[in-house]
């Protein structure tokens, strides 16, 4: 490729990055602390504020164990084992990825809702409230991030073959010690990418929660909820300065991931 | 330890890879497992290693059956065509596994791999990654590895498949030593030839899921059992209507009973032998290895016409195949 071609598609890309990603990163951070630091902490302190970004690390250390084990068991089964229905599994484990948030938001809305809701009503009746309370904020948490340590970990285990499994049975090793001692190591890389995903994924999550949660100030925001009601009261430095810390995680996540990267390829 | 397969049939899908076979291998023997792709051999040792289960038949350990047995309860040493050394494990570790899992003293485990390591000649990169290992080192590791536990069998799987020539040669003649300093019971398979003549002091000879013949390696090439194991166990040509081999073409300057007209087209010198291309009247082609003094003796020349016959011992074989 030529010079300036090559210079050309570098800007192209660079200048794309800039556009989509970097100029609004640039732009929050710097209305964060246009007034200072004083506003920032202000909101930082405040007792929902803190209490919002309990309820999404209280949901995200739910979710990510769930489907970490979730995502390494439905891998294995879906590359080793032969059953029916396997296709069908294989589908749904992208079906968060396909469906809105709103809409598996709504679909949990329906069947929790105290009132005519398949689970809702029986929950209900016995002194279970789902809806609107910390269970559907889990729920709902635990639903968008199903697929990422799937999906990870299958093109992985696709790889590895099972010879080397093969070889430690003949060796002894029984069928527990051969996953602990051979399977999950030679995939352990891809699990912590599934896993980094899914934090990432359980962090930021807006529209599922956004419509089960109730948004009660206090007990059932989350910190997605709680930007978009800081912004409708008017507190726009507030809404950037918990933005600004979901983006630093978020970019926190990013450095994990390529620190993780190169490790993975001298392994 | 003895092996002993009973009227074992394995099926996948609609393709039979084992069809009523029935083997035995006695104990402290080196076996090779000798046919074409397809032709059922891995299934077997797969079978015999438990990492198959036969569809019917039995298979019988120390005359005990082993047939529903889990791999790690039977206590055999296997190798792999690919190795399948344990990638996240040093050389050592790799090594180790074995008596790792069964929970042997630490020192007891050091000095174990450390002989072992010795004696396949890997002491040097004890620390090392496989994937800093060439080939043959990796395949020697997983020699070592498999070696660990005092296996009561030793199965290996295509060992020296994905070796290149002079690497094979090596590992070849080292097994045959490894076999007379240890003497576990070994079986390998193999769909060359020559590599299962060489090693080995029994071959088992497969075709399409059938065994074909087993018996010492000489027998197998002087008395074949049937025209697949003649066609595939050394070199065989067709001299008119037969299959005979190219050591046991007899040329003469006269006609004689039973004798083909042919027409040199080549000679080749290759040291003490010569190997002779000819083409008989409707254009077929053989070859024939003659004795270098055989050849000098009857003066032959390309482009001469001759009369090929088979020698009389082949004939009788020939007569019993049919």
């Amino acid at each position: 490729m030529s010079v300036p071609r090559r210079l050309g598609l570098r800007a192209v890309a660079l200048g794309y990055l800039f556009v989509i990603l970097l100029a609004p990163l640039a732009m929050v951070f710097y209305r964060t602390f246009q007034d200072g630091l004083a506003p920032v902490w202000q909101t930082l302190s405040d007792p929902d504020t803190i209490h919002a970004f309990e309820v999404t690390l209280i949901a995200t250390a739910i979710a990510v164990p769930l489907n970490t084990v979730f995502g390494v068991l439905c891998g294995l089964a879906i590359v080793r084992r032969r059953f029916r229905g396997k296709g069908l599994l294989n589908a749904f484990i992208d079906l968060p990825l396909a469906v809105s948030p709103v809409v598996i938001g709504l679909c949990l809305y329906l069947l929790y809702a105290p009132r005519g809701g398949w689970f809702g009503s029986w929950l209900s009746e016995h002194g279970f409230q789902v809806l609107f309370a910390l269970p559907a904020i889990v729920l709902a948490t635990i639903f968008v991030s199903v697929p990422f340590v799937a999906r990870e970990v299958i093109p992985t285990l696709r790889e590895l073959g099972n010879e080397q499994e093969q070889a430690a049975a003949t060796l002894g090793a029984a069928r527990w010690q051969r996953f602990w001692r051979i399977t999950l190591p030679s995939i352990r890389w891809a699990v912590v990418y599934g896993v980094v995903l899914t934090t990432a994924r359980c962090l930021g999550e807006y529209g599922a929660v956004a419509v089960v949660s109730g948004r009660i100030e206090g007990s059932t925001e989350t910190a997605t909820t709680r930007v978009e009601d800081l912004t409708l009261t008017f507190d726009t430095t507030g809404a950037y300065a918990v933005s600004l810390v979901l983006a630093t995680i978020a970019v926190l996540v990013l450095v994990a991931m390529t620190v993780i990267r190169p490790r993975e390829e001298n392994a | 330890m003895s092996i002993e397969v009973r009227k074992v049939t394995k099926r996948f899908g609609s393709f039979t890879a084992l069809d009523d076979v029935s083997l035995e291998i006695p104990d402290g023997s080196l076996t090779a497992v000798l046919g074409p792709s397809g032709s059922g051999k891995s299934t077997l040792l797969r079978i015999v290693a438990g990492l198959e289960r036969p569809d019917a038949g039995e298979v019988l350990l120390s005359g005990e059956d082993a047939t529903r047995l889990a791999p790690q309860r039977r206590n055999v040493g296997f190798v792999f065509q690919h190795y399948a050394a344990f990638k996240h494990m040093t050389v050592r570790d790799n090594v180790a596994f074995a008596l790792t899992i069964r929970k042997r003293p630490k020192e007891e485990i050091r000095e174990r791999v450390d002989e072992l390591l010795e004696l396949v000649q890997l002491a040097a990169f004890a620390d090392r990654y496989p994937s800093r290992l060439s080939g043959g080192q990796r395949q020697r590791m997983a020699l070592a590895r498999a070696l660990a536990a005092k296996p009561r069998v030793l199965l290996l799987d295509e060992p020296f498949g994905a070796l290149d020539a002079r690497v094979r040669a090596e590992l070849r003649d080292w097994l045959r030593r490894l076999h007379e300093e240890v003497h576990v019971t070994t079986v390998f398979v193999t769909h060359d030839q020559e590599e299962a003549m060489e090693v080995a002091d029994r071959v088992a000879v497969f075709d399409h899921g059938r065994l074909e013949q087993v018996g010492a390696p000489a027998e197998l090439y002087d008395s074949p059992a049937s025209e697949f194991v003649l066609r595939f166990v050394g070199d065989a040509v067709h001299l008119g209507p037969r299959l005979v081999r190219p050591h046991e073409i007899v040329l003469r300057r006269w006609p004689s009973d039973g004798a083909v007209e042919v027409e040199i087209e080549r000679i080749a010198v290759l040291g003490a032998d010569a190997r002779i291309d000819l083409a008989e009247g409707g254009g077929e082609r053989l070859t024939a290895r003659v004795r270098r003094e055989e050849l000098e003796d009857l003066e032959l020349a390309c482009g001469e016409i001759v009369w090929a016959s088979a020698s009389a011992r082949d004939a009788e074989a020939d007569q019993a195949l049919r």
